[in-house]
């Protein structure tokens, strides 16, 4: 297959960026997306250019790190998948496609296709775990967790944290990201304890760190490459609330 | 010669930790503030490690390649976690989890560290447990368990196909919650390009920022490195493409032995290669074979006409296929541990039945499984596995069996440490894949995880505290001193002269080609004749690289071509050092197969007379490396040839 990629060059944070446009040729149909993109680099390098630099490692879809906007939605036209797992057979041969980083405040650009998104990390310091230190937990068999909320929570936990729903929000925000964990914690009775500390602090952590409001447009759901559900917002709001109404008391 | 002290405990084999932690010493809370702790690596054995230091009270810096801590390898790890709690009440216990991973690994581990493995692998469940981790249950509330390779019990807990996942973001949640307490200091996005070594002591690193491409040094008392294996030197693997052995090999060339460098894991049920664009393999995880049986065709003329396209599996009666596990191990069938299914599966594909388009791919069916337990069960069990399958191949694995070939996956071998997880560095610690202990020739599947998270939470903890107590009045070390200057001039030396070639060929052009001499030499079936083809085709391929390299842009800029390069660099100096172990290993044990050791069965032939050893390697500059052999003695296990018939 041959394709005509426009793809968004960024020597640095504080440069300008330009699309710039690239031909390959003779790509597999059975070839993924970022291999399409280790041929073009591979020409570039045979060309003494620059190569495309983009955010890659595990390419089997659970890291998370790979974060292209492709044909302006994130992760490309496949359903539940992340970019290293989106397949050429789904282009047409002879297409144009637009590669872009995430666009979001909160996850400026280093280079290329590269964005930071340590501020997810930082939504986590703020509270997304259990505080229980090694050597204090108690037989794991002592509290039955039913295996709907087991199920539930497994749910959310399988956030992989690549940021496709704040790319994909008009609004840019990290709700689904942050309901996905807080969800996760508040349906196990291991994470019930802090629930509304942690409800408190992650929320007022993504409000700090410039991600915008959520609006219901669904839109994360729709990108999210693990499906996580919109209804994790809901839960996340109940406890927002919830402990709103406590702190108030 | 230096001689190797395993520092293994006095006593009983089920005491011998305990006997350790009530004689090592400690250190107070005040002094505990005062002393520095540098962990390289965020996978489940570094932030685990560098979560507990904290909790004590340490001064940690951690640091990772990755954008994110929680992005580190492990977090691929699919099918489950070991651990002896006998929830199934089958008959499990710490010794039967002890005698199997020793047999699994083919009698080529340490006794003591295994054994200490089996005991930890309890609290492990615990502590995830208690961090949020959802694990599946059963209805009645408790939790779960399926059987893996090389057991005949269900000891293993497992998150769909995703428990590497939630088993890391555990433990990062447990360093994020030390990061948000001020305890831990995190570095992402930095590589770790050499260890800084003072009066014979590991003392610091040189890490290279990889947003500005700077050079910066850091300096603690002690260094914890859990930098995971070297699986990519085959180029293509089932490891993460960033995945490397820079700071193990860096470690080695300061003085850190490297153990056993031969014994590497082929992985039976990857996605097998389908072109040479292609830039990883996909693992199928070890669950499958809990339902999932593999066959090929019996006959020849079968095998052909479904590379052909003439003929489709589901054509074949039973009668017509060759459940070939099965039939050579019928006690363990398909759950035979990971180097016999796919030393088997190389078997059948040679002798000319394999399928799929190339000949290489056996396959993995579901259809009794799908009868017996109905579609539902098997999409709560393996859903994801399935899904990821079908996107990558475009074939529904629900209809047709799965095609599946061996892949490489784990390294068994990794920088020799003793009973303390210390390597022959003092000061320097080693953990989870980057060590060698533990897993002898062959790991038994949902062992890794097992090991990583009781090096990181319940060994290390204990041990680099015991090395940490005799240094309570060592001060700080600046990064002004003259040892921190030098090792970082080296770094950037190297780095320049790398980015100066500017030769004909791509880093990617050089790391195939000494891929491709890795599978085909260092591969699943080894002997002399290759091995020794193989050191001389790798040391005229590193000479081609140091002269023809061609790598663009700056080395003060984001590169992933110069990272790239001085990843390849040390993996065309290791490559050589994995094909020399394999040719003086004169045996078959585990992953490490010699043609010329094996029965006429094709099973494979040890020489515990010979080989009852632990190969650690000594760099030694400008000269061959030197062997030096740690004798593995078994006095709580008899060693047998291992059968699983």
């Amino acid at each position: 297959m041959n394709f005509t990629l426009k793809i968004w060059r960024q020597d640095g944070p504080k440069d300008k960026g330009r699309f710039e446009k690239y031909k390959v040729s003779d790509i597999s149909a059975d070839a993924s997306f970022l291999e399409m993109l280790d041929i073009l680099n591979e020409q570039l390098v045979d060309k003494f250019q620059t190569p495309v630099e983009f955010d890659h490692d595990c390419r089997e879809g659970i890291c998370g790190t790979c974060s292209l906007y492709i044909n302006g939605r994130p992760h490309g036209p496949d359903e539940a998948v992340t970019a290293c797992q989106l397949h050429m057979r789904h282009f047409k041969d002879g297409e144009t496609i637009t590669v872009e980083p995430w666009r979001a405040t909160a996850f400026p650009v280093i280079k290329d296709l590269m964005v930071d998104r340590s501020a997810f990390d930082k939504i986590i310091q703020a509270g997304g775990y259990v505080s229980v230190n090694t050597g204090s937990a108690p037989d794991a068999n002592s509290i039955p967790v039913t295996k709907k909320d087991a199920d539930l929570a497994f749910e959310g936990a399988a956030c992989i944290g690549c940021g496709a729903c704040v790319a994909a929000c008009k609004n840019a925000s990290a709700s689904l990201f942050v309901a996905a964990k807080i969800s996760q914690m508040a349906l196990l009775p291991q994470g019930k304890v802090e629930a509304k500390e942690r409800a408190e602090a992650m929320i007022a952590k993504m409000d700090e760190l410039g991600f915008g409001n959520c609006s219901n447009t669904y839109a994360c759901e729709a990108e999210c490459p693990k499906e996580i559900s919109v209804s994790h917002i809901a839960r996340m709001n109940r406890e927002f609330l919830n402990a709103k109404k406590d702190s108030e008391k | 010669m230096t001689k190797l002290e395993s520092k293994i405990p006095e006593g009983p084999i089920a005491e011998k930790w305990k006997n350790y932690r009530d004689k090592q010493g400690l250190v107070n809370p005040t002094n505990k503030r005062k002393l520095d702790i540098i962990v390289v690596g965020t996978g489940l054995a570094g932030a685990s490690a560098a979560a507990s230091f904290g909790e004590l009270g340490f001064n940690v810096k951690v640091f990772c390649i990755q954008d994110s801590p929680r992005r580190a390898h492990s977090i691929a790890a699919q099918g489950g976690i070991n651990a002896a709690k006998n929830y199934q009440n089958d008959g499990d216990s710490v010794y039967r989890l002890f005698y199997d991973t020793v047999k699994g690994g083919d009698y080529r581990a340490r006794e003591a560290n295994v054994y200490r493995l089996a005991e930890l692998s309890t609290e492990i469940i615990d502590q995830a447990v208690a961090q949020g981790v959802p694990f599946a249950r059963e209805y009645g509330g408790t939790l779960d368990n399926r059987s893996f390779g090389g057991a005949l019990v269900s000891r293993t807990f497992y998150a769909k196909g995703q428990t590497g996942q939630q088993l890391l973001l555990g433990a990062y949640g447990a360093l994020s919650k030390e990061i948000n307490r001020g305890s831990v200091e995190m570095y992402s996005r930095r590589e770790m390009l050499d260890l800084v070594m003072v009066d014979g002591s590991a003392r610091g690193v040189i890490m290279r920022n990889l947003v500005t491409g700077e050079l910066e040094r850091y300096s603690a008392h002690t260094v914890v490195m859990a930098t995971g294996g070297y699986g990519n030197a085959y180029f293509l693997s089932t490891n993460a493409m960033n995945s490397n052995a820079t700071a193990a090999w860096k470690a080695y060339k300061k003085g850190a032995f490297f153990a056993n460098p031969s014994y590497t894991q082929i992985h039976p049920t990857c996605i097998p290669v389908h072109g040479d664009y292609q830039s990883k393999l996909t693992l199928m995880s070890e669950s499958l074979r809990n339902d999932g049986r593999i066959w090929v065709p019996k006959k020849k003329e079968d095998a052909e006409k479904i590379r052909k396209g003439e003929k489709k599996p589901t054509d074949l009666s039973e009668e017509e296929r060759d459940y070939y596990l099965e039939r050579r191990y019928p006690a363990f069938g398909n759950l035979v541990p990971r180097d016999v299914a796919s030393r088997a599966a190389k078997e059948r594909c040679d002798a000319g039945y394999g399928v799929g388009p190339t000949g290489l791919a056996v396959y993995l069916d579901f259809k009794d499984a799908i009868e017996r337990l109905g579609r539902d069960a098997i999409e709560t069990r393996y859903g994801n596995l399935f899904q990821m399958y079908k996107k990558i191949v475009d074939d529904d694995p629900y209809e047709t069996p799965m095609m599946i070939y061996p892949a490489v996956h784990y390294t068994m071998g990794g920088l020799w440490v003793d009973y303390e997880l210390q390597s022959t560095i003092p000061g320097l610690f080693v953990a989870g894949e980057a060590n060698f202990s533990d897993h002898g020739a062959n790991r038994l599947g949902a062992s890794a995880l097992m090991q990583g998270l009781a090096d990181g939470y319940f060994v290390l903890p204990y041990t680099v505290q015991n090395f940490l107590a005799d240094k309570i009045n060592e001060p700080r070390l600046s990064t002004d001193a003259p040892e921190f200057e030098q090792t970082e001039k080296g770094v950037r030396e190297r780095l320049e002269k790398l980015i100066n070639i500017q030769g004909e060929h791509s880093v990617d052009h050089f790391h195939k080609r000494l891929g491709k001499i890795m599978w085909d030499y260092v591969g699943m079936s080894r002997n002399k004749e290759n091995l020794e083809e193989a050191i001389s085709m790798i040391r005229d391929l590193r000479e081609e690289f140091w002269k023809d390299v061609r790598i663009p842009g700056d080395i003060h800029d984001v590169n992933s071509e110069l990272e790239k390069a001085g990843r390849v660099a040390d993996f065309l100096e290791l490559g050589e050092l994995m094909a020399k172990d394999a040719l003086e290993r004169e045996e078959s044990s585990g992953g490490h197969f010699r043609e010329e050791y094996q029965t006429p069965e094709g099973e494979a032939v040890r020489d515990d007379e010979n080989y009852m050893h632990v190969s650690a390697w000594e760099y030694k500059e400008g000269e061959q490396p030197q062997m030096h052999k740690e004798h593995l003695e078994y006095k709580d296990i008899e060693v047998k040839t291992r059968s699983y018939k």
